[in-house]
């Protein structure tokens, strides 16, 4: 499934996600707690699928008219609240097995390898995209991140300043995306702008056209 | 006079006066004859009720109650306590007073249920006897000739008799009072054979061989599964509820319940839904007898489904949302639908994950936080009044500056739902710091009147 931009396509095998298939995702810095930003990139993948999306999470705190403002709308997505995470990954490997969604979610903190293989393998079984969101209650689990996994990408996705406007306010946001791990593909990062209301991130405008154009004087700040 | 409540004890009347007593202490008494069929029915009813709806093992337990063995089923009402609240609240509702008792046994509940002080006792598992020990011998079922007997005698409560050597007892009374005793203590077995309505569709597998093992379960579950949805076509029903119940050979029972959210004849899916309990099931020394049934059935009409060559059919994930109801429970497992409301906490709410689709989204001219805090934490800031965003802030003890800002949103408070609402406002402010983070916040007030909030701000989400 492509992301529709050239420079993120080809840095991936097969020109973009692949379908049925494992991804990863997390937030950055501050971001690995909450994990906003990872969000909505996973939520913008998923609205580009077709078909009812199984999102399992074992913290109430997802907002969906957010999910709704990048795509995901309210009678695709069914969500299921496990007690633990073991539950979580039963129910996501269920989903995955039963080919009949568009896309399968888990919010995870721990993933261990036998079980990432276990999606894997029921991912390509069904040809439906897996991803698993990782987040952590804590600063000192983030570490967990380094362990290996049976995923095909991992990415990385942390806040940057919006894209500046003329005018006081916060224009659209960016995120630093990092693709970490690819398999059959080299890491790389990029300065990308979230999600539209489609569900496509967009490249952020200094970088499409060349930075000639003169930045006015007034700075963006608020007061 | 049969029975008397609480009104009626209250004016003086009780169980045993005769009529004209009762008229006297209380005139104008409307006077009708008992019926002990009609209430015989009347509590069948009831009993199949709470087979319907609390536990697959229930029966009647004349004359005033029934008996419910919630083995396995009570982690689905939340525990026992508010198990036995919701049954006693459910039947208030109905207009009809209830006590209510669990314990190891029946001989042991049924003795607790009546005369316990507390209307919803809960005994501790292995403490049946010791629960029982303060009530009065009548709680036990014996005959009132033999109660007459032991009262002569000077026994008055179980304690009593649960002391006393058993074979002086047996030869005077017989071996009825030693049963009682024996199943209050928990020493037999005393099965309950749950009520089964004429037209309840039950299908049943007797072994020569007690089975215990997973596979053997579950093959026999394949079977059981293919002669049920059989029975169901024939009357043209399918099933919304299944109850599967392994009688042991010890003479206790397991039962697996699994509901479904549409009439369901399938005998995969049946079978797939049953197997994934297949844990729960304690095989003890070995299964004599499986048995399954279909205690809530509906009318099952054959669709035309969409022919590919017209539309593309939508994949069909119903099956898939049975069988994770049944892992995770009904309340887990929703979709989210907007409610037309613009406090951002109420404007969403849960609805079953096959509930039909209406379309409806929420209003997207303001930008929504991906993650919503469920109580909004207060935080420290320098803004200008009245209608400024932030310069600093503080969360967490982490002091940021805003670089950018939004805003403001102003929510009106819903006046109609709670009083304190009818002047308040928020004004919601999209704040971005120096690093990119961009947060949500509110001032809970207008900045200038005191009547519309406390004027402190608070930080309610995450955006990405």
């Amino acid at each position: 499934m492509p992301f529709g931009l050239a420079e993120v396509d080809s840095r991936l095998p097969g020109g973009g996600l692949a379908l049925g298939a494992l991804h990863e995702v997390a937030g950055g810095d501050n971001d690995a707690i909450d994990g906003a930003a990872a969000t909505l990139f996973t939520a913008g993948i998923a609205a580009r699928t077709k078909g009812k999306v199984l999102w399992c999470i074992t913290r109430p705190d997802l907002f969906a008219p957010a999910l709704s403002q990048v795509g995901l709308k309210s009678n695709r997505v069914i969500y299921l609240e496990g007690g633990d995470e073991k539950t979580v990954l039963a129910c996501c490997e269920e989903g995955l097995r039963h080919g009949g969604l568009g896309a399968v979610v888990a919010e995870v903190a721990r993933l261990p390898m036998s079980v990432s293989r276990r999606l894997q393998l029921s991912a390509e079984g069904s040809g439906t995209i897996g991803i698993a969101l990782r987040r952590w209650c804590r600063q000192t689990g983030v570490s967990d991140f380094g362990q290996p996994t049976a995923a095909v990408t991992r990415w990385h996705i942390s806040a940057l300043p919006s894209t500046p406007l003329p005018v006081p306010g916060v224009g659209r946001p960016r995120w630093l995306v990092e693709l970490i791990r690819c398999r059959a593909g080299e890491s790389a990062a990029f300065e990308l702008e979230s999600c539209d209301d489609t569900g496509h991130l967009g490249l952020p405008a200094d970088l499409v056209h060349r930075p000639g154009q003169a930045e006015d004087g007034r700075c963006s700040a608020s007061v | 006079m049969l029975a008397a409540d609480t009104t009626a004890q209250a004016a003086g009347l009780c169980v045993g006066m005769p009529v004209s007593k009762a008229q006297a202490l209380m005139p104008g008494l409307v006077i009708q004859g008992a019926d002990p069929t009609a209430d015989m029915a009347a509590l069948e009813r009831l009993a199949l009720w709470a087979l319907q709806h609390f536990a697959p093992i229930a029966a009647p337990d004349p004359p005033d109650g029934i008996v419910i063995d919630s083995i396995g089923t009570d982690h689905l009402h939340g525990g026992e306590t508010t198990m036995l609240t919701t049954l006693v609240g459910r039947l208030a509702g109905a207009g009809l007073h209830a006590r209510a008792a669990i314990a190891d046994n029946w001989g042991a509940a049924h003795a607790l249920a009546r005369f316990a002080e507390k209307p919803c006792f809960i005994s501790k598992p292995g403490n049946a006897a010791a629960d029982v020990a303060p009530l009065p011998i009548t709680a036990l079922r014996f005959v009132p000739e033999l109660v007459a007997s032991l009262h002569v005698l000077g026994f008055e409560c179980v304690g009593e008799l649960l002391a006393q050597p058993r074979a002086p007892l047996t030869l005077r009374f017989g071996p009825e009072l030693g049963r009682r005793l024996d199943q209050a203590a928990g020493r037999i077995a005393e099965p309950i054979k749950p009520i089964r309505p004429k037209e309840l569709i039950e299908v049943r597998r007797d072994f020569a061989e007690p089975i215990g093992a997973a596979e053997t379960i579950a093959r026999f579950i394949g079977k059981l599964a293919g002669q049920l949805c059989d029975a169901l076509e024939l009357k043209g029903l399918g099933a919304r509820q299944l109850d599967l119940i392994c009688h042991r050979v010890d003479n206790r029972a397991q039962a697996v319940r699994v509901g479904t959210g549409q009439p369901l004849r399938d005998v995969k899916r049946v079978t797939r839904l049953l197997s994934d309990k297949i844990e729960t099931i304690d095989p003890g020394f070995g299964i004599e007898v499986m048995t399954l049934a279909a205690s809530i059935a509906e009318p099952l009409n054959p669709k035309q489904t969409v022919s590919s060559l017209v539309e593309e059919p939508q994949p069909d994930v119903s099956d898939l949302i049975d069988l994770l109801v049944n892992r995770v429970g009904e309340k887990n497992l929703y979709r989210i639908a907007p409610v037309a409301s613009d406090v951002p906490e109420r404007s969403v709410r849960h609805v079953p994950a096959l509930a039909p689709e209406t379309g409806a989204e929420w209003p997207g001219h303001w930008p929504r936080p991906s993650r919503l805090f469920g109580h909004p934490e207060p935080i420290e800031i320098i803004a200008l009044l009245p209608d400024h965003p932030p310069i600093f802030f503080t969360w967490r003890g982490v002091r940021r500056r805003v670089k950018r800002a939004d805003g403001p949103e102003r929510i009106y408070g819903e006046w109609w739902k709670r009083d304190p609402e009818l002047a308040a406002v928020r004004d919601y402010f999209q704040i971005e710091d120096e690093a990119g983070e961009r947060f949500w916040v509110f001032r809970a007030g207008d900045g200038e009147d005191p009547r519309t909030g406390s004027q402190r701000w608070f930080l309610h989400g995450i955006f990405g």
